[in-house]
């Protein structure tokens, strides 16, 4: 009986505590920037794609939501003709961006895609690709790979040393 | 008092229980809300106030079926049982001097034969529904009625030792002095606790339970038939709140600055308040655990209340 009226009293004093509701649509959520949200595409610093079209990430998935197309220009860089996530399926596991040997694509945090039709939450690559760096400034693959793709000479990125001469025997 | 008068009357107290019995949806969700550190409905309307309506007419458009395997009469006449009971009983409750539908001399008796009917709608609601879990609840609902009904009567006794009357506005013009609360502590505790599994509220909302009967009685309900039971049970909440303060707490007697009727609902609003706070926290017990408190606990200590009462009565008598 005491311990009822205790807890009774005790609830009652939650009247004067901290409300946790947060009103959302005029209050918004504090993200956390490693938030598994919406997925995006991103560039490196000089405004090229990252995404080589691997296929690792649709690989990945455990979903199948991504599906691309690779192709390749005419210097031999690598780029996606078309990069296609089905949002109705993705289940924001994160797979892709452990996967992504570039840094290309990336989870971001935000959650707010709702959509009135299914169809609407097919996002193409016009959709996906962003005019940033994400969550890795100053990363540019083309200038750490070994092949040349118009990006930089052989021999010319970085920590890369200059060929080797394989006609001579100098060192 | 005239005919029209009288008429007034009790259109005056459908309207406004009925309208309070519905505000209670709002009224209940907001408290609920607030104990457990969140806001509850705040959007429709100043204060969310609009959750009334919105709420009524979504039931009054929800598809309202009957189970090809019920018993369809009854399935239809058990909910307005409830309603129809506790409507019944508030027609003797003395609101403020003058202000009430039928000054019965047996009162007290009319409320408890009323407020006992209302486990018909239980029962027959279950029975009707055909539905394994609806009969659990309904069998459930009859063995609360058994565990509670006894000491409930047993418990106004000693009000009506020290007031000498059935009346219940002659109960509340013998409270002029002390109120009863002061007098049969005992009884108020045991009578609030009984009323509390009258109106199968939660910690004794043994035959609903949703918890492990889903929605126990009118688990097949749906639409407005459902509505009357949540109308029925907020009504019997205001009915129990509104007795509890006409035998206990000295209806409407209270410091002159406001007016008697005032003083009424202030002292019912503080009960329907208890009546939430006791839903918000405590769990609910098993079935068997309420007989065995009832017959065992509850019912001796009302009897030993009786018998002090009454020896009191007659020693000051003396």
């Amino acid at each position: 009986m005491i311990s009822h009226l205790r807890t009774m009293w005790l609830v009652f004093l939650h009247l004067f505590h901290k409300r946790e509701t947060i009103q959302y649509p005029e209050e918004k959520v504090a993200m956390r920037p490693r938030w598994r949200g919406r997925i995006v595409l991103t560039k490196d610093p000089d405004g090229g794609e990252r995404c080589v079209g691997c296929y690792l990430c649709a690989a990945a998935c455990p979903v199948d939501c991504i599906a691309l197309q690779a192709a390749e220009d005419e210097n031999g860089r690598r780029y996606p003709e078309f990069f296609r996530i089905n949002f109705s399926r993705c289940i924001f596991c994160g797979y892709c961006e452990e996967a992504c040997p570039t840094y290309a694509i990336q989870l971001t945090p935000d959650f707010e895609m709702a959509e009135y039709r299914r169809q609407d939450l097919v996002y193409e690559k016009e959709d996906l690709l962003i005019d940033s760096q994400g969550k890795y400034p100053g990363y540019n693959f083309y200038k750490m790979a070994g092949l040349s793709a118009g990006v930089k000479e052989k021999g010319k990125g970085e920590n890369e040393e200059a060929p080797v001469d394989i006609k001579s025997l100098l060192p | 008092m005239t005919v029209m008068q009288h008429i007034w009357i009790v259109l005056g107290v459908l309207f406004v229980f009925l309208n309070i019995a519905a505000g209670l949806i709002w009224v209940e969700r907001r408290l609920l809300a607030m104990w457990q550190d969140r806001l509850g409905p705040n959007r429709a309307g100043p204060l969310g106030l609009m959750i009334v309506l919105a709420d009524t007419l979504k039931l009054f458009f929800k598809e309202d079926w009957i189970p090809p395997f019920a018993d369809k009469w009854v399935f239809i006449f058990a909910p307005a049982i409830v309603v129809a009971s506790v409507l019944m009983s508030f027609v003797i409750i003395p609101f403020a001097p003058g202000i009430l539908v039928a000054d019965l001399n047996v009162g007290l008796l009319f409320f408890l034969a009323m407020s006992s009917l209302g486990v018909y709608s239980i029962v027959l609601g279950g029975w009707a529904s055909n539905n394994k879990y609806s009969l659990l609840g309904a069998l459930r609902g009859a063995s609360q009625m058994i565990a509670y009904e006894v000491f409930m009567g047993l418990s106004l006794m000693g009000v009506v030792m020290l007031s000498r009357s059935f009346n219940l506005a002659e109960i509340v013009a013998a409270q002029e002095k002390v109120w009863f609360v002061f007098l049969q502590p005992v009884g108020f505790v045991i009578f609030f606790i009984a009323g509390l599994a009258e109106t199968h509220r939660l910690p004794f909302d043994i035959p609903e339970s949703e918890s492990e009967l889903i929605a126990g009685f009118h688990a097949e309900y749906s639409g407005m038939k459902f509505g009357m039971f949540f109308i029925g049970e907020y009504l019997g909440i205001t009915l129990i709140s509104a007795m509890t303060v006409t035998l206990f707490f000295g209806g409407w007697l209270g410091p002159a600055f406001l007016p008697p009727v005032v003083w009424f609902f202030l002292k019912t609003f503080v009960f329907i308040g208890l009546f939430i706070l006791l839903r918000a926290s405590l769990p609910r017990p098993r079935y068997d655990q309420l007989l065995e408190y009832g017959w065992k606990l509850l019912l001796p200590l009302v009897l030993v209340n009786l018998l002090v009462t009454g020896a009191i009565a007659l020693w000051m008598k003396h």
